[in-house]
């Protein structure tokens, strides 16, 4: 680990990554990496990358510490990284706006996007509204009945929302869908990755428009404590919200780095999405990565309460920090999320996306193990707002059940 | 060392009709009869599909049957068993259509060994690009295999020098920028990519046959391609003929496309 971590571009994360796309698609995603090469290098594009986000997104975010929290948190400093403030409520915006300035760029008018939670189809919807493009969001059939409100937001920007019915009806298929479209209309559409996987360019890229968190997160931390935290926590699905708040501390050293991927119905279970922790080194989506899968090579079905986390793969670059150590990645079952979810929601009066609760459940777990000395930053990526219904239903608080608290 | 595939197309004078049909489908048996039934029609080349979780270049008819033989349970075995049933009752060249995953997890040394001793000509590798492919480049030398890479209208010249010197037997010419499925017109962009691809051939001084795929349901559209290209790809039109009229019916859509070739009058009854 003699070289920068934070120097890392891809398109290989160490064995990971890379492009793996059929040859329709190929001058496209090498017309897009040349795109971003430039840009890379473009003051006046990350100039007008701020301004949107200080005058659209709301940033920076706020860094809050959950005082309340940590009573259940071993009494650590528990210090959040408020991305659930952010418009459309997730960490999600920043990487579509990027996206969005550069398709304008390479003249496209069009926008597709895959979407999981809903979080990033309502963000890509937002951007083609500002902006001005069409746009078509593929969504797994499963997804768009248990975010049914997502689905109405969309279509009230504007946005054609389809449901996938094919495979698993969940992100994976919705990726292949959205992929599908692409390779047709490659001229003037561009795909919305949303999040740190695909084929290069993919996973660099859309880490370089979320890396303004850890950067934030640092800064506003180092100000509140007078030093670095001890660890920084961040759920993983696909990995960008994850990514995003790592990339800062890479460097870091002392600095430990903990995702927590979705465990389901529990680790020794069948019923989880633990790509990194359950999966083995194959492709998917255009990447060489960690990936749940039988022994025939065919993609294993994940299984989470959330589905922003509901993906049987994770980013080549969270596959390369797991294979040289640098980054923990460690199992949050439903109902340890659910409990940390509440848990927020009891003390700080701040509802969780159900994603975000997979890193305060970390977080509880972490800041009891390590005791009251220790100052745990945690990426709130989203706000609950789209989860009211499944929490409403875990809890018992719907009065239609006949269930009381 | 010698190229089944290019065998199979000079046999028939430099023109073939070629099958895809996914492996399995709608069950191991009737697989291995369709696809001797469309080789006794006259296609002289077969390319059995891999059905695959994530299939991104297949269209809704192939994603749907492949996605039956998943579940029923499906393993690589039968694809090995598939290609020895039908190189022991027909002379078409088979090669296996496959996205690369599967392989991978297989052994990419192994894969190929045992699909080389079943009587198998190649891989067509969808998701697979040369520059990937040093592993299986390797193996397909020493088991004397075909590797067939793809060619798309949107391919670079740098793109396409390399898919036609990794080749061998024939390069995959996509013909539209779509996914898999029966459209009406054939695309004009395909007859451009031919001859660029034939280009290529002359100027690295390894001329190659160009088989095109993707968009290919009647006998028009194979006199068509033949007449810039040495094949002709039919996968969508045949996977719905076998699920409507089973191997009855693949025979009949089969003997239909076969009279689309240009030697039809005098080599096929």
């Amino acid at each position: 680990m003699n070289d920068r971590l934070r120097e890392a571009i891809g398109p290989w994360f160490g064995d990971f990554g890379g492009v793996f796309m059929a040859e329709p698609l190929m001058a496209t995603i090498d017309e897009l990496s040349a795109a971003y090469d430039e840009l890379r290098d473009d003051p006046g594009f990350w100039d007008e990358f701020s301004r949107l986000g200080r005058e659209y997104t709301g940033r920076p975010s706020l860094l809050t510490e959950a005082k309340h929290l940590s009573e259940a948190a071993g009494g650590a400093r528990i210090f959040l990284k408020r991305e659930d403030l952010n418009h459309t409520g997730s960490h999600k915006i920043n990487n579509v706006l990027g996206q969005a300035l550069l398709a304008k760029r390479l003249g496209k008018t069009r926008l597709i996007a895959e979407t999981g939670a809903g979080q990033h189809g309502v963000a890509t919807a937002t951007a083609a509204a500002y902006f001005g493009f069409d746009c078509t969001v593929y969504m797994g059939e499963v997804d768009t009945q248990r975010q049914a409100l997502n689905v109405a937001r969309m279509r009230m920007l504007g946005a054609e929302v389809v449901p996938v019915r094919s495979g698993s009806r969940t992100l994976k298929d919705a990726i292949n869908e959205g992929l599908r479209d692409w390779v047709a209309n490659t001229d003037t559409t561009h795909y919305l990755m949303g999040t740190v996987a695909g084929p290069h360019p993919f996973p660099a890229m859309v880490r370089d428009f979320h890396r303004q968190i850890g950067e934030e997160a640092k800064e506003q931390i180092v100000a509140e404590t007078g030093s670095l935290p001890d660890a920084v926590l961040a759920c993983v699905g696909g990995g960008s919200n994850a990514i995003g708040i790592f990339h800062a501390f890479l460097d870091d050293p002392d600095v430990r780095l903990i995702g927590l991927e979705a465990a389901g119905d529990g680790a020794d279970t069948e019923r989880h999405a633990l790509s990194i922790s359950k999966g083995t080194p194959g492709l998917l989506h255009g990447m060489k990565t960690f990936l749940l899968q039988d022994e025939q090579g065919q993609t294993r079905e994940s299984h989470s309460i959330s589905a922003g986390l509901d993906y049987p793969g994770v980013g080549p670059e969270h596959a390369w920090l797991h294979r040289i150590g640098r980054a923990d990645y460690e199992p949050v079952s439903d109902k340890e999320a659910m409990d940390a979810f509440l848990e927020l929601t009891r003390r700080e009066g701040i509802i969780p996306a159900i994603e975000s609760a997979h890193a305060v459940a970390g977080a509880l777990r972490e800041g009891k193990r390590l005791g009251s000395e220790a100052v745990l930053l945690v990426n709130l990526s989203g706000r609950g707002d789209k989860d009211v219904a499944t929490a409403a239903q875990w809890f018992g608080f719907l009065d239609e059940d006949g269930s009381d608290e | 060392m010698s190229s089944k595939t290019a065998a199979a197309i000079e046999a028939g004078g430099g023109s073939a009709l070629v099958a895809y049909l996914p492996v399995g489908f709608p069950d191991p048996d009737t697989c291995v009869e369709a696809v001797v039934a469309v080789a006794e029609a006259g296609f002289r080349v077969i390319e059995l599909g891999i059905p695959y979780s994530d299939p991104g270049m297949d269209g809704p008819v192939i994603q749907a049957a492949t996605q039956e033989v998943l579940d029923t349970g499906f393993d690589l075995q039968t694809v090995f068993d598939t290609v020895q049933a039908v190189t022991e009752r027909t002379d078409a060249a088979v090669l296996t259509m496959t996205y690369w995953n599967p392989i991978l997890q297989y052994g990419v040394d192994r894969f190929a060994r045992k699909f080389a001793a079943a009587g198998g000509a190649g891989l067509i590798t969808p998701d697979l690009t040369p520059e990937n492919a040093g592993e299986w480049l390797t193996a397909a030398e020493r088991y004397d295999l075909d590797p067939i890479f793809l060619a798309a209208p949107s391919s670079t010249d740098a793109r396409l020098a390399s898919a036609v010197q990794h080749s061998r037997g024939f390069v995959y010419t996509v013909s539209t920028m779509g996914t898999t499925g029966a459209r009406g017109d054939m695309d004009a962009a395909a007859r451009r990519l031919a001859g660029r691809i034939g280009e290529a051939g002359q100027r690295l001084g390894k001329p190659i046959a160009r088989c095109v795929g993707l968009g290919i349901s009647k006998p028009d559209h194979v006199r068509d391609v033949l007449s810039y290209a040495e094949g002709a790809i039919v996968g969508s039109a045949l996977v719905t003929a076998l699920r409507e009229g089973g191997v009855a019916g693949v025979a009949e859509k089969a003997a239909e496309l076969v009279s689309g070739l240009p030697s039809a009058s005098d080599s096929v009854s």
